[in-house]
This record gives structure tokens, sequence and C-alpha cells, in this order.
């Protein structure tokens, strides 16, 4: 794969529940090291998008990860090819330490990826002091830096973001923005799933918008803040 | 005071076969969400593999390689069988197992024939270990104690300090998470289960000539290892540990008891010769386990320590 071809393929992604047709013929692109923000209203499918690519959701369409189709693979085996993914739901490993969670992400004990797990707690000094508390008791924006920088330990060559600062205090929201920017600084590629205009615009190199289940508008972070039509009709609440 | 010390001793052991057993059976229900109605047939097979290992080599041999033929046997099924299986949900699963477990009897009983094989304990620990009270005590049962609580550390070791063990205790309760982190969790699947049948029939190899060795020894050690894993908690090992424990302190005191109800019921009335008083209370050992099963359910249906209701 050469740095001009997309990193992440999505031709004609649809995506189903039950009869509901949530995903209707998405399509985008994030090339390597790129930072790509999906924004959009709620229920508009953004989380879906990220699902079906990781297959927790049976997608129909074409998803290609560095040239290879991934539809249908094993979760495992699109890790494995560098594609990390970090849900919605922080699913932290609750009854096990901070460390612990973190030893979980490695997928390979023998090989050497960009971080390890002492840089990972020297990022975030909440992180470091709670190294050895269970993880179960971390507050939600502690939560979301574990899940974060479980996901890095595997050494992904993109990470899918899912929400990450939902439910988050303004200040924390910030503390994860820093993090995400700093997982981009290290040329790891980005899909950042996001409601919030603020953290998406930071650091985004590119902003999809979804619409009904598919993207509406596409463009730079700059290009997009001349569009007040797109703002209003597609995000604003 | 013997009788408290051989039966304390006895009961400790019997306890820890019965762990032996329900860990595996315990860690395929916290993996799978189904009971798996195999596994003590799983057990009779590790006595049998056992038998005609000591026909030809030794006990020792037996003891290392047949837990290995039986854990391998119990990868395939898990292979070939239930993942198949699995696609059409939790009662065809059941059904399966169930299947599986006549399956394993019928076999039995074609290979090694209906009645009980002579599968002895090896001469080298065939003599009494100490004496107490003018009682011996063989050395057999030691050995039993021993293997058990080498298992008990191996599998604590396994599950809480190694990544493996951190890897698998992930799996069981966060499936999805694991296998979005580069891990094969069918292939953890297929292992924990090949392991949980391995233990068991680890548990048939020093327990088939310690009990008896014939095409019964599934069908009656099968349901107190359900009632240890119920009372225990579905899906919890400590719990497993302290109910398998109970269960053979339990059993064993009782069968030692050398009294019956009038005993006990005189003051009412109840003389030796009476249908009611002549009931041996050693007699109501067999029944103990599912009383305490039936209690269990009704006081606190999540089992000692688990935190599913049954």
């Amino acid at each position: 794969m050469s740095a001009t071809e997309p990193m992440l393929k999505v031709e004609d992604l649809h995506a189903y529940y039950g009869k509901s047709h949530v995903l209707q013929g998405v399509d985008l692109e994030i090339m390597p090291g790129e930072v790509v923000a999906l924004l959009g209203r709620n229920g508009v499918g953004r989380s879906t998008t990220a699902k079906a690519i990781m297959g927790e959701v049976a997608p129909q369409g074409r998803v290609t990860f560095k040239g290879q189709p991934i539809s249908g693979m094993e979760s495992h085996q699109i890790a494995r090819l560098g594609l990390g993914y970090v849900p919605e739901n922080r699913d932290i490993f609750p009854m096990m330490t901070v460390r612990e969670n973190l030893i979980l992400g490695i997928k390979n004990m023998r090989a050497t990826g960009r971080w390890n797990i002492d840089d990972m707690l020297d990022m975030f000094p909440n992180l470091k002091t709670r190294a050895d508390t269970l993880a179960g008791v971390l507050s939600g924006g502690e939560k979301q830096m574990l899940t974060i920088c479980r996901t890095l330990m595997g050494d992904p060559d993109l990470v899918i973001i899912d929400e990450p600062t939902e439910g988050l205090a303004p200040k924390i929201v910030h503390q994860v923005g820093d993090l995400i920017a700093t997982i981009a600084k290290a040329g790891v590629a980005i899909l950042l799933v996001e409601q919030k205009l603020s953290i998406a615009l930071r650091i985004a190199d590119k902003v999809y918008v979804m619409g009904h289940g598919n993207i509406v508008y596409s463009g730079t972070p700059k290009e997009f803040l001349e569009r007040d039509d797109v703002r209003r009709e597609w995000l604003e609440v | 005071m013997e009788t408290i010390l051989f039966s304390l001793l006895n009961g400790v052991i019997y306890g820890l076969l019965l762990f032996m057993l329900s860990s595996g059976l315990t860690l395929i229900f916290s993996m799978m969400g189904i009971l798996n109605f195999a596994h003590a047939s799983f057990y009779m097979l590790g006595a049998y593999f056992a038998f005609s290992f000591t026909q030809v080599t030794s006990f020792w041999f037996a003891l290392i390689f047949a837990p290995i033929l039986v854990g391998l046997l119990g990868a395939l099924v898990e292979r070939w069988g239930l993942r198949s299986v699995h696609q059409h949900g939790h009662v065809a699963e059941l059904l399966f197992t169930f299947g599986l477990a006549y399956l394993i009897d019928e076999v039995v009983k074609i290979v090694w024939g209906k009645n009980a094989v002579d599968y002895r304990v090896p001469e080298s620990l065939d003599f009494p270990l100490f004496e107490l009270f003018g009682a011996q005590y063989p050395a057999y049962r030691m050995f039993i104690l021993v293997v058990a609580v080498g298992m008990l550390v191996a599998l604590w070791y396994l599950l809480k300090r190694t990544r493996i063990g951190l890897i698998i205790q992930a799996a069981l309760t966060h499936p999805h998470m694991v296998g979005h982190l580069g891990h094969n969790v069918p292939r953890i699947f297929m292992a924990v289960f090949g392991a949980g049948c391995a233990l068991a029939g680890l548990a048939g190899v020093i327990g088939g000539n310690y009990l008896v060795t014939d095409p019964a020894m599934a069908a009656f050690m099968g349901p107190i290892v359900f009632v240890v894993v119920v009372i225990g908690g579905l899906g919890s090992l400590e719990g497993a540990f302290i109910a398998s424990l109970l269960l053979g302190l339990l059993q064993t005191f009782a069968i030692s008891i050398d009294a019956n109800f009038s005993d006990f019921l005189g003051w009412a009335g109840v003389t030796a010769t009476s249908e009611l008083g002549s009931i041996s209370i050693s007699s109501l050992a067999p029944m103990l386990p599912f009383l305490l099963l039936v209690l269990i359910l009704i006081v606190k249906p999540t089992g000692l320590m688990g935190d599913r209701e049954v």
C-alpha cells in the first residue's frame, strides 16, 4: 500500500437493525496518518458505521483495510491487520487493574510497538498513580483514557474511536482531545466518531458529516467552517 | 477423635476430587453460558484411558497422557461439534452435550464392557502412609490430595498471574472486546473447553482407582458436580471450590456417623425398631447434596459466590 492509497476505504456500506435500514450506502476514505472526524446528529448511523467496519454489525458493501477486504473477517484478524477499535461503551475489564488492562492490549509480547506500558502511564498521571487500582473504580474520563491507551498497546496503524467524550466534563473532554492529538502526532490514522464539533475541528484533517444513514458532506475543517448551511441542516439541534 | 480426623481428611480429598471436576465445568459455563452435560463423561474417559495405559505402560505415564488425551478429545468436540451447534442457541447446545454424554457411555460399554474394570492403585503408592489411633491411612489418598492441591495452585497461578490467564478471564466476560484487541477468542474457548475436560480426565485418572471405574461412574458423579456448580454459584471458581469442600466433608461425615434416628428422637418415643427410628444417618449421605441444592435455590438462587441466577 503506497502513501497515496487510502488505508481504509468504505464503499456503498449498508447495515440493518432488523428491518431498519440504518446505513444506506456510506462511502469514506482515510489516508495513512490522517485524522478523520465523522460527525452527525444522534441516530444518523455514526456509531453503526464504526460497528459495521469492525464487523460488530453485519455489513453489506465493501470495506478494505490496507488493500484487503475485511468484511466477514473475525475481529482478532482485523485487529492483527493493524485496525484498532475503541467502542463507545468504554469496555474496560473492571475486575482487573489498570496495568492488567494495558497488558491485555498487547497483541504480541515479543514485538516492540510505538508505545509501552510506561509510556502510557507517563502520558497520564491519573493512570500512573492508579496503575494497580481495579479499573472498575475509575471515573468515566479515566476509563475512556484507559480504553484508548489499551488499544494503543496493540500498536495499531488506524484507530476507530467511537464517541470518546460522551458524558464527560468539559475539562476531561479537553484531556481526551489532547490524548487523541498525541496519537495523531505519532503517525497513527484516526477515525473519530464524534458529536462535539470543538474536539473534531481541533484535530481533524478531514470532516465527514452523516445525514440519514449516508455521508452528506465531506471537506477539510476550514472548508467546513465556511459551510453554515451544512451545520444548520445536519448538525445543530 | 480418629473418626473426626479421618473423616476430615477423606472429606477434603473427596471435595478436591469434586473441585477437579467442577472447576472445568464452571469455566466452560462462564465461557459459553451452557452446562456441559457430558462433563462427567470426560471424567469417566480419563479413568478408562488410564486403565488401558496401565495395561501396557505405567500409572505415571497414564497420569500425564490420559488427561492430555481427554483434553484433546474435548477440544475436538468444541471445535467440530459445539462451535457449529452454537449458532442454533443454548437449547441446541444443551441437547448436544446431553446426546454426547449418552454416546460416550455407550462407547465405553462397547470398548471396555459393561462391568467394572480392574483399575488399581499403583503398587508404588499402595502402602499405609501413617498410623493414627491404631488405624492406617493409605498413601494413595495423600497422593490424591497432593495432585489436587498441585492442580489448584497451577490453575490459580495460570488464571491470576499469567497473561494468558488474564486473556482467558477477560474473554469469559468481554469476548467481543478481547477479539478487538487481537486475541483469537474462538481458539481461547477451544483451549478452555479442552483444559476443562483435561481436568475432568485427571480427576478420572486419580479417582477411578480410588472409587470404581465402571460405565455408571459418569452418571453417579455427574449430578453431584452439577450440584457443586449451582451451590457455588454459576461461573464462580471460588464458589465451586467452597461448595466442593462443603459437599465432600458433608457426605463423608454423614457416612461416618454410626447412629440412627432413634438415637436422636428417642425423647419423642421413636424406638430403634420402628420404621423411622431404624433409618441410619449414613443412609442419608447420598441425599444431602440434593437437599442442599434445593435449599440453596430457595434461599440464594445465585449460589454462594455467583452473580447469575440459575
